[in-house]
C-alpha cells in the first residue's frame, strides 16, 4: 500500500506527512506528528475527546482520515495557549477544578473554545448542548459547565 | 484501501465505476469512519467528494433550494433562507449527533448509509426532496423515498452517487417539521422519528400534505393514507385522529432493546400528530 503525502497547516505551522489511506487524522497528529493532546477515547465519534478544528469546524479527528487534512487547517489542544499564557479557558478550568483525571480536557477545551467564538455569551442550556458530544466520566460536568460560563463572562468584560 | 478527492463530478464517477472491488463515497465519514474502523466493511477504494465544489454549495433554484449531497449540518443551519423555508428540515439534520458530528455530517451520507432510522429522511420524504445522481449513464433524478430499500440498501447501481438534493418552492401557507422520539434529549439513535408536509387554502383547509415515517419499518415509509387523513380537512380533532390511526396502521417495527413492537407502533401516531400540529403552526404563520 503506497503512503499518501499531505500538505497541510497545523496550529498554524505548515506541515508535511505521510500516512496510509485508511490512517485517520487522530493517529497521524498523535502518532506521526507527536501532538498527543487529542485523546481517543472511543474511535466512533461519541466521546469528542479527539476534537479539534478543521478548516474552522469543529469535528472528531477519529472520524476524518489523514489525507482528508491534505490542504486544510487543523488547530490542536496543543495551539491554544500563546507559549506560557493559558488561555483564560484553561486558566478557569484550573480555577474551577473542572478535570479529574484529564483525559477528556483536551477534547472540552477545544469544544468550549469554538462555543464562545460562535456565541460569546451563551445560556448553560446552549453550553450544555454544545458540549453534549464530550463525555466525562469524572466531574460530573457541572464544574466544565461553570468553567466554561464563567470564562464566557470574564472574556466579555463582566 | 485507495483514497481519491477528486474535484469533478465525472472523475468521480468514473473512479465509483472502475473499481474492482467495493468503491464508497466518504461525505462527512461519520457513518463510513465508524464502520471502516469497525471493519464493517473494507472498501477497495473511498472517494472523497468534499473537493467537489457543486457538493459543498446550496443554491436557489426556481424558488427551492439545491442542497450539495456533502454540505455538513452546521453549513445548512447557518443558511438562514432554507430554515425559513424548511425548518422541519433544517431541523432534522440538526438532530444529527453532537456539534463535532454536525461539522461533517451530511444529508446525501444520511439518506445513502439507508439506515431505516436515519433523521433526516422522514423530513426529506415528507419535504417532496428530489434526489439528483450522477451515473456511468448520466443523471437522472428520483424522489427521495426511492433511495433506501432495505436496511444499509440503496437503489444507487454501481457507479452512481446522489449530486445533490433539490427542495422544491413552498406555496403560501405551508409549514413542515420532523420529530423523534429518544430516551434522552441528545446523542441517541431515533425510536421513531415522524416528519410532516403541509400547505392550507386561504380558507384553512389543507390541500395537499405528505407524511413520512422512520424507524418503524426496514425502510423509512411515505405515508399515503396519513396524508390523506389531513388533505381536505381543516385539521381538526377528527382528522388529527386520523392521521394518527393511519401513521400507526402503516409501522411494521422489530422488538428491540430501544423500543418494543407496540410501543413503536403506538408512538409513530403520537409523534406524526405532534408534527403535523406544528407544520399547522409553522403553515398559519406564513
Ligand atoms: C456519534 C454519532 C452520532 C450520530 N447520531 C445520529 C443521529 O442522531 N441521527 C442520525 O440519523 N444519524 C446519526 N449518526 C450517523 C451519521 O452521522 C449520519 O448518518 C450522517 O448524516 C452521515 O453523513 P456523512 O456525510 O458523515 O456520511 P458518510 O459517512 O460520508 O457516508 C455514509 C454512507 O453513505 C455513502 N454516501 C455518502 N455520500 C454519498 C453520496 N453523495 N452518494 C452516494 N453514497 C454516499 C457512503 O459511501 C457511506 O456508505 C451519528 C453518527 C455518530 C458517529
Ligand atoms: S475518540 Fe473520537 S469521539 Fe471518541
Ligand atoms: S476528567 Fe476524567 S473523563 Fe473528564
Amino acid at each position: 500500500m503506497s503512503k499518501i503525502h499531505v500538505t497541510t497547516t497545523v496550529n498554524g505551522d505548515e506541515v508535511e506527512f505521510l500516512c496510509e489511506p485508511d490512517e485517520t487524522l487522530l493517529d497521524v497528529l498523535r502518532d506521526e506528528l507527536h501532538l498527543t493532546g487529542s485523546k481517543e477515547g472511543c474511535a466512533s465519534g461519541d466521546c469528542g475527546a479527539c476534537s479539534v478544528m478543521v478548516n474552522d469546524r469543529l469535528v472528531c479527528s477519529c472520524l476524518v482520515l489523514g489525507a482528508e487534512a491534505d490542504g486544510a487547517k487543523v488547530e490542536t489542544i496543543e495551539g491554544m495557549a500563546d507559549g506560557e499564557n493559558l488561555h483564560p479557558l484553561q486558566k478557569k478550568f484550573l480555577e474551577h477544578a473542572a478535570l479529574q483525571c484529564g483525559v477528556c480536557t483536551p477534547g472540552f477545551l477545544v469544544a468550549a473554545k469554538a462555543l464562545l467564538e460562535k456565541n460569546p455569551d451563551p445560556t448553560e442550556t446552549e453550553a450544555r448542548y454544545w458540549l453534549a458530544g464530550n463525555l466525562c466520566r469524572c466531574t460530573g460536568y457541572d464544574k466544565i459547565i461553570r468553567a466554561v460560563l464563567d470564562t464566557a463572562a470574564e472574556m466579555r468584560g463582566n | 484501501m485507495r483514497y481519491e478527492a477528486p474535484e469533478t463530478i465525472d472523475t468521480a464517477v468514473s473512479l465509483l465505476a472502475g473499481a474492482g472491488g467495493d468503491a464508497r463515497v466518504l461525505a462527512g465519514g461519520t457513518d463510513l469512519l465508524v464502520q471502516l474502523r469497525a471493519d464493517m466493511i473494507e472498501p477497495e477504494l473511498v472517494v472523497d467528494v468534499k473537493k467537489i465544489q457543486s457538493m459543498r454549495t446550496i443554491t436557489e433554484e426556481n424558488g427551492g433550494f439545491r442542497i450539495g449531497a456533502a454540505v455538513a449540518g452546521a453549513e445548512l443551519s447557518e443558511h438562514p433562507k432554507v430554515k425559513a423555508a424548511w425548518p422541519g428540515v433544517v431541523e432534522a439534520v440538526d438532530l444529527i449527533g453532537s456539534t463535532q458530528i454536525q461539522g461533517r455530517a451530511s444529508m446525501g451520507g444520511n439518506l445513502c448509509n439507508g439506515s431505516p432510522a436515519a433523521d433526516s429522511v422522514p423530513a426529506m420524504i415528507a419535504a417532496g426532496t428530489m434526489v439528483s445522481i450522477a451515473g456511468p449513464n448520466g443523471e437522472r433524478e428520483v424522489p427521495a423515498e426511492e433511495i433506501i430499500v432495505g436496511p444499509g440498501k440503496t437503489s444507487l447501481a454501481k457507479g452512481e452517487m446522489v449530486t445533490s438534493l433539490f427542495l422544491p418552492a413552498r406555496p403560501a401557507r405551508s409549514g413542515d417539521a420532523y420529530l423523534r422520539f429518544i430516551p434522552r434529549t441528545e446523542m441517541d439513535i431515533a425510536v421513531v422519528g415522524a416528519g410532516v408536509s403541509l400547505t392550507l387554502d386561504e380558507g384553512g383547509t389543507c390541500t395537499a400534505a405528505r407524511v413520512a415515517l422512520g424507524a418503524v419499518a426496514a425502510t423509512p415509509l411515505l405515508v399515503q393514507e396519513a396524508a390523506d387523513a389531513l388533505i381536505g380537512t381543516k385539521l381538526d380533532d377528527a382528522a388529527m385522529e386520523a392521521l394518527a390511526a393511519a401513521a400507526s396502521a402503516a409501522c411494521n417495527p422489530i422488538d428491540d432493546k430501544r423500543g418494543t413492537k407496540d410501543f413503536r407502533i403506538k408512538v409513530a401516531g403520537v409523534l406524526a400528530r405532534r408534527a403535523a400540529q406544528i407544520a399547522l403552526e409553522r403553515a398559519r404563520g406564513n
